[in-house]
């Protein structure tokens, strides 16, 4: 990666890192409902992977842990706090919530709540691009518990099959929930389980943002290329619950401890101070800066945003009504 | 009696049967180490072990599946689908093996499978995370579909549902787990099938099932306090078979009806209410029956559209005014 890129990414992850601290603190303040998933602790995953991506080009589909990969595409983090706290503002309008940001403009296809749902729909929108001749491609981000479902094995089969434009990233971060990988699932290691497909797979350290993004590149220009569909497996950690209701239980304090020597901040901003790229001090400036944007800009649109309005309950249920008349008529000129 | 949560019912039912009977398992994600979503499952890891209380992968229609095929082989499964929005993924299994295999073997095979979900809309859990599909699950033969109101109801019916050999799907709700009711301290088998007139009254029937219930009771109190109408509010507990009986019973003494369900109208619970009452007893009625549902959206995120959305005991009562004429 280049050194302005390196630097660029940094505060990009610090933003992403302050923005979902923030929102664990709006939701113990209940201004944020449902549920919440954080992204802390996998930020070089989606940012190691977009740096190798043409973000807001490339189509990106993921679950419910999605604030961060909107963002990352290019959605206004404002935009993203306002749908968190259910504004008429939001990026779904307040209707999605957490686990549903959308944001199509950024070619931001998503989160969704069903685990391994996405897979298909990734395979899809790559079917799109495949009818379309364009050289976009479609990237899944999803978790390693994920795989465990059907759609896993039946889209792999099918992007094989077709020779998809679909890049599928496991973020391995070694559990589904409370149950850690090695109790679901029979092989740890996620990239074993395409061979079966003969798709092409790697592995490779998701703490690492230099690694995800070189392991990155390899998967992109071989998917951008025309070859077929590539499965990259990032092995990381993600530092909260699964979900705000998780206590933690089924993991040790030192296993935490351990995984937070490794964080992905840390790991490249002490690189860049050994480049002599930055100081110490030049980063916590970085930090307050990026604290101060979080809250006067990212937190207050979201406060002073408007409500949707009750009576606009159906809105957005069906197409406008107006525009589809000629066909639920049949009276099309 | 004691005063126990409906969580703690439920639990209370599974640890009985485990003991009882070596070949009742349960399975499901994150029911055993985790102790459960909603704890229906806490402390049986421990007590029973792996072999007995299974931590499934993200595999609903398969585990389901599997839990079916042991079945036939006379285990007894307790399957929790976390949630009922996850069980549409084991719709397959539940509708094509487990519902109809006694019939398509001519009465060889059976599946005594115990399906458990949670449903409704709780608070602000958005359009993917807020179904209600007991209307989906009705409409299966073979398959018994019961709903419990209170602890006593989650605790009875689960044992019930336990020793059955018919598959049962028992339909709980994400708000319900932390009430606190009356349960009986001995042994109790509530029954699968009929009705319960949770209070009596002589002027309209209030028709609920699971929440709804509790929305009708305070409603029920509304009525009579504020407006000198005396409601009876009756408790379908059991959604395949429903209670004809029940029905006609009550339908005849108050001659009016009001069915209530926080499903969306559509091919509902409620929609099969009142066309027993059509058949059964439309001699008998004073006034059309009428339902009260959610509204037909995706369920919203934003708070105020989710209330917007759901009903509650003000809209029965307003439903119950309207059939008066006193709207
Ligand atoms: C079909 C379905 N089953 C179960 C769930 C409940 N659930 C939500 S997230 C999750 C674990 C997913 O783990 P993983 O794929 O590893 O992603 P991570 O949360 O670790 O990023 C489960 C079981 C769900 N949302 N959808
Ligand atoms: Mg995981």
């Amino acid at each position: 990666m280049k050194l302005e890129d390196k630097k660029r990414v940094l505060r990009e992850m610090v933003v992403h890192r302050r923005f979902e601290e923030r929102c664990y603190q709006a939701y113990i303040e209940r201004k944020i409902g449902g549920f919440l998933h954080l992204y802390p602790g996998q930020e070089a995953c989606c940012n190691g992977v977009m740096e190798a991506a043409r973000p807001g080009y490339d189509y990106v589909i993921t679950g419910y842990r999605d604030h961060v990969h909107a963002i990352k595409c290019g959605s206004d983090p404002r935009e993203v706090m306002a749908e968190l706290y259910g504004k008429e503002t939001g990026s779904s309008k307040g209707r999605g919530g957490s686990m549903h940001i959308f944001d199509v403009k950024h070619r931001f296809m998503g989160g969704y709540a069903l685990v391994g749902g996405p897979f298909p729909l990734a395979a899809g929108i790559a079917k799109g691009i495949q009818m379309k001749g364009g050289d976009e491609i479609a990237i899944c981000f999803l978790g390693d518990a994920a795989n465990n479902q059907g759609t896993f094995h039946e889209t792999m089969n099918m992007a094989a099959l077709y020779k998809l434009p679909v890049l599928f990233v496991c973020e391995n971060n070694l559990y589904g929930i409370g149950t850690a990988i090695e109790r679901s699932t029979a092989v740890v290691h996620q990239h074993k389980r395409v061979c079966g497909y003969d798709m092409e797979a790697a592995e490779t350290d998701g703490q690492d943002i230099e690694k995800v993004y070189e392991a990155a590149k390899t998967a992109i220009n071989h998917v951008r290329s025309g070859k077929g569909p590539y499965f990259l497996e990032l092995l990381t950690y993600r530092y909260r619950g699964h979900s705000m209701s998780d206590s933690r239980g089924y993991r040790s304090r030192e296993e935490e401890e351990m995984w937070k020597q490794r964080d992905p901040i840390f790991i490249l901003r002490d690189r860049l101070i050994a480049e002599k790229a930055m100081t110490m001090a030049d980063y916590e400036a970085m930090e307050k800066e990026v604290d101060n944007y979080i809250e006067n800009e990212v937190i207050k649109f979201a406060e002073e945003s408007p409500e949707p309005k009750a009576e606009e309950l159906e809105k957005y249920v069906f197409a406008d009504r107006e525009s589809q008349m000629p066909w639920i008529t049949g009276k099309a000129a | 009696m004691a005063e126990i949560m409906y969580w703690e019912a439920l639990q209370r039912a599974h640890d009985e049967e485990m003991a009882r009977d070596p070949l009742v398992i349960c399975m499901g994600e994150d029911i055993g180490v985790a102790g459960g979503t909603y704890k229906a499952t806490k402390g049986l890891y421990e007590k029973y072990g792996p072999l007995r209380v299974i931590d499934t992968p993200i595999s609903e229609n398969s585990y389901t599946g599997l839990g079916i095929g042991a079945s036939f082989l006379g285990v007894r499964p307790i399957i929790e689908l976390m949630s009922v929005n996850f069980a549409w993924l084991a719709m397959d299994q539940m509708f094509n093996s487990a519902a109809k295999v006694r019939y398509m073997s001519g009465g060889q095979l059976t599946a005594p499978c115990v399906f458990r979900s949670a449903g409704g809309a709780a608070h602000q859990l958005g359009a993917q995370h807020s179904a209600r599909m007991e209307k989906v699950f009705m409409g299966i033969a073979g398959l018994r579909v019961v709903t419990p109101s209170n602890p006593r109801q989650a605790y009875g019916l689960l044992k019930s549902a336990v020793r059955s050999d018919d598959p049962v799907y028992i339909n709980e709700h994400e708000l319900m787990y932390n009430m606190k009711g009356d349960v009986p301290d001995g042994e109790y088998f509530h029954p699968l099938e009929g009705s319960e007139v949770t209070r009596s009254g002589t002027d309209v029937t209030l028709f609920g099932y699971n929440i709804s219930v509790h929305w009708n009771l305070k409603a029920a109190e509304i009525l009579d306090k504020q407006y000198g109408i005396s409601a009876e509010v009756v408790d379908l507990y059991s959604l395949s078979p429903l209670d004809r009986e029940g029905i006609r019973k009550s339908v005849s003494k108050t001659h009016r009806a009001v069915v209530v369900g926080e499903e969306e109208a559509p091919v509902g619970v409620c929609a099969e209410v009142i066309s027993i009452i059509n058949e059964e007893c439309f001699f008998e009625l004073d006034a059309a029956p009428v339902r009260v549902n959610s509204a037909l959206v995706p369920q919203p995120y934003n708070h105020t559209l989710e209330k917007a959305a759901i009903p509650n005991a003000e809209d029965v009562v307003a439903a119950v005014l309207k059939l008066f004429g006193r709207g």
